[in-house]
This record gives C-alpha cells, sequence and structure tokens, in this order.
C-alpha cells in the first residue's frame, strides 16, 4: 500500500465482514435515484418481456402476484460505496417470467417506469440469479425503493436492481443503459469493483 | 473537456492539500493540488480513497465545489456522527497531507455553462456543494443565466459560502438566492422557520411556465419532499435531476 493517509486508522477491523473492495457497511436502506420517484399503482402496473422477435409477454399486477413467488435472503451493494447484507425479499424469480419466452438473445434491457433503463446479459439474469420483488422485510416495497416492483440482481452493483421495473427487452446485440452510457461499468461486478468504464 | 473527463478511465491519483478552510462549525473546504486533474463538469463528484498503515482503506464520494479547472480543486466535507472517512477529512487532515482520489464522476447531475435555459437549484444542508460548484462555473463564465437557487439549511450557522453567496446574490447578474431556515432563522429576518414549501419554491418567474431545468441536492427525505412539490406544482418530471445522500449514503 502505497499512499498512507497520515492519521488514519479507520473502523475496527475484528471480525468484520467479508465486503467487496471498497465498500462498507450500512444497515440503513439508502436511496439513490437520478430524478423523481415514479408514483406507479398496481391497478395500472403492467410488467413486459419482449423477445428480439417481437414476441411479448405481460402481466397486470393480479396475475402478476399470482405467479409462484419466493421469499430469498441477499447482500446489496451499491456503486456508491454502502453495502447491505442479508436483505429479506419477495419476488417472482425470472426465471419462471422467462420459462415461456422462446429467444436465443444473448443480453437484457430492463426498462423502468420513468424512463430509467439498464443493460445486463441475459444469463445474469437466470438460473435463480434475479427476482422481481414485490416485498422488502416482509411490507409491500415502499415507491422510494422502487415499488410496487423492482428488479432485483444482487450480485452486481445496485443500479443494474431497476426501480419500477416496467419491462425487459431481449436483444441480441448489447446496449447500454443510464447510467452504463454516463460513465458506470457495463456489467458492474461489486467483488471486481467494476464501477466505472475501464475499472 | 468535461466531456472528456467523463469518458476518460478513471485512475487513482495522489493530490496534495494545498489549503483547509473551516465553512462551519461541522464542514471544512479542502483545496487539493492535483497535476493533471483535467478539469470537471459542475455538479459532478469524485472518489476519495483513505488508506490506514495496515493497508485497510475506506472509500467515500464527495461533491466537487470549485469552479472547473485543471490541476487543483476543492472539496466541501460535512464531519457525519460516526463518520469513517469524513472526521478524518475535517478533523485530522492538514495542509501538505497526501490525498487520493479519483474523477470526475457522474454525467447526469451536471450543467453545462453553455446551456441557456433558467435554471433552479435546491439544497438541502450540504446538498448545496455540487449545486455550488454551478453557481461558481456560471460566474466563472461570465454567464447571465437565470438562476435561483433555494437553499434549506438547519440554521443560519450551518449555512455554507454565506458570505460568497451573500456577495453573488448582490452582483445583480441573474442570481437569486432564498433561504429555508427549518430550526431558526436569522435574527430580525422576515422569514418563517419550517419546512420548504409550494411557496418558496415558486417565486415569480419560477414558475412551470419558465420550465428552469432542476437541480436538487440534499438527504433522502428532503430530495424526495422537493421532487414532489415541483412535480405537483406542474414541473416536467423529465426536466429534475436529483442527487441524493441517505445518513450513511456517504456523499458530502
Amino acid at each position: 500500500m502505497g499512499n498512507v493517509s497520515p492519521g488514519f486508522r479507520g473502523r475496527p477491523r475484528s471480525g468484520r465482514e467479508k465486503l467487496p473492495p471498497g465498500q462498507y457497511l450500512v444497515t440503513d436502506f439508502p436511496v439513490l435515484s437520478a430524478g423523481p420517484t415514479p408514483r406507479v399503482k398496481t391497478g395500472s402496473w403492467e410488467l413486459r418481456i419482449t423477445t428480439e422477435t417481437g414476441e411479448v409477454h405481460t402481466w397486470d399486477w393480479a396475475a402478476f402476484q399470482a405467479l409462484p413467488a419466493e421469499e430469498f435472503q441477499v447482500d446489496l451493494h451499491c456503486v456508491t460505496k454502502w453495502s447491505k447484507l442479508r436483505t429479506t425479499w419477495r419476488g417472482v424469480s425470472l426465471d419462471t417470467l422467462l420459462g415461456q419466452a422462446q429467444t436465443s438473445a444473448e443480453y437484457a434491457l430492463a426498462r423502468s417506469y420513468g424512463g430509467y433503463t439498464t443493460n445486463l446479459p441475459l444469463a445474469d439474469l437466470l438460473d435463480g440469479q434475479a427476482w422481481v420483488a414485490f416485498e422488502y422485510d416482509g411490507r409491500p416495497l415502499t415507491a422510494e425503493h422502487g415499488g410496487p416492483a423492482r428488479l432485483l440482481v444482487p450480485h452486481l452493483y445496485l443500479w443494474k436492481s431497476a426501480k419500477w421495473v416496467q419491462g425487459i427487452d431481449l436483444k441480441t446485440k448489447d446496449e447500454p443503459g443510464f447510467w452504463e452510457s454516463l460513465g458506470y461499468h457495463n456489467y458492474g461486478d461489486p467483488w471486481r469493483e467494476q464501477r466505472y468504464w475501464g475499472d | 473537456m468535461a466531456r472528456a473527463a467523463v469518458l476518460g478511465r478513471l485512475t487513482w491519483q495522489v493530490g496534495k492539500v494545498a489549503a483547509v478552510r473551516q465553512e462551519t462549525g461541522t464542514a471544512r473546504t479542502i483545496t487539493i493540488d492535483l497535476p493533471g486533474w483535467p478539469g470537471h463538469a459542475a455538479g459532478q463528484h469524485v472518489d476519495v480513497r483513505l488508506t490506514a498503515e495496515d493497508g485497510y482503506s475506506a472509500q467515500r464520494s464527495y461533491s466537487i465545489a470549485s469552479a472547473p479547472g485543471r490541476d487543483r480543486l476543492e472539496l466541501t466535507v460535512q464531519r457525519l456522527e460516526d463518520g469513517e472517512v469524513s472526521p478524518y477529512l475535517t478533523d485530522v487532515l492538514r495542509p501538505g497531507y497526501p490525498l487520493e482520489l479519483r474523477g470526475p464522476i457522474g454525467g447526469w447531475f451536471v450543467w453545462d455553462t453553455d446551456a441557456s435555459g433558467p435554471v433552479l437549484l435546491v439544497a438541502g444542508g450540504s446538498g448545496v456543494v455540487p449545486l455550488m460548484s454551478m453557481i461558481r462555473a456560471r460566474a466563472e463564465a461570465g454567464r447571465r443565466t437565470p438562476f435561483r437557487l433555494v437553499y434549506s439549511v438547519r440554521s443560519p450557522e450551518a449555512v455554507l459560502y454565506a458570505a460568497e453567496l451573500a456577495e453573488r446574490g448582490r452582483a445583480g447578474d441573474g442570481l437569486e438566492v432564498s433561504y429555508v431556515y427549518t430550526r431558526s432563522a436569522p435574527p430580525g429576518a422576515q422569514v418563517r422557520v419550517g419546512r420548504l414549501n409550494p411557496a418558496v419554491l415558486a417565486a415569480p418567474g419560477w414558475t412551470r411556465e419558465a420550465a428552469p431545468a432542476v437541480f436538487i441536492c440534499g438527504p433522502t427525505g428532503f430530495v424526495e419532499a422537493a421532487a414532489s412539490l415541483l412535480v405537483k406544482a406542474g414541473h416536467d418530471a423529465g426536466v429534475i435531476k436529483t442527487e441524493r445522500f441517505g445518513p450513511s449514503g456517504g456523499q458530502a
């Protein structure tokens, strides 16, 4: 370590949880979004998956709630450095949502109410790695945290877990989303500290 | 310049503290000499990394307070109770110390000095820092773009850049500054103590018809409230840019 900060000690090291590089632990749940919080009512909510051939699968809130949901506990890592461990959610696995889709696409672009987008390889949405979540800590997900439903892909930095998710487009070509176009890493693996372009 | 800075790969650089300046009882501005620093776009932030002797390191993000410029930048840091990094920056760091950082970061919450439309800045507490960079960038570029800062703060003692804002407000070049005091107002001031409200935001010339670009920065609860008020008052949600920090969100 070449650049010691004179007089800096930092927090006690003993018994520290294992965190990705550059992250620190929080117990509250900070909110970060780029604009006003969209207020989406479940009565007009719809989730839409569109394949690369234009095949569309949609669920309204009732149909979405009728899908098999699961409770899961995951760690969250935000690119702004905070990590929150063992958070409890309820949601529908993307394996379930994508089960009917006929696709050979390799990429996905999640779209949100309010216009936010984020891209990721389709493989990162499959095999029990991603959910559309609608409950946090036993309660309906609040709008600030992405309710009524948000994407949750906890093995990537949290900006990939699109709040207020409205749709997922499956694509044969990768297309950068909102933050990915503004200097943030295209993939965003916290364990490799892929925060920004070139990381 | 700023665009190129956004696009480049962000490598860690070690700067040297040139000066520190106390802004309030709990906030300090740090001037850092950083040869090769490319400049930034007003509103951007940097990541600061502190390293202890045993190799342990901690990173946090801080908004840049200075106007864009090469080789030197200023950060204003608010000390957080129980903070790990901010108390070091506000209480321990001295001129001559090294400081490691990388940036500039963020291509969204930025104001381009060439943009001509009016700009409404809404600050909660230390959320004023990136907005101050915009105000300074405007002045340095000699622009008369209509600017209005609505600055919500606990008390007069907590105001950052008070003297500079007063002076810039008096210059008569199109910058207005309004304060909202949430706990106590200056003695003798004709202002009510209270939260940000629709009347303060809807000053003459600053309603939705003026269609200002809006930048809101502050703690999460403040930003949520301010953004909701503006959306309810008819401002297009698409022109409202926000930057939030939670109690431990680390920003500023």
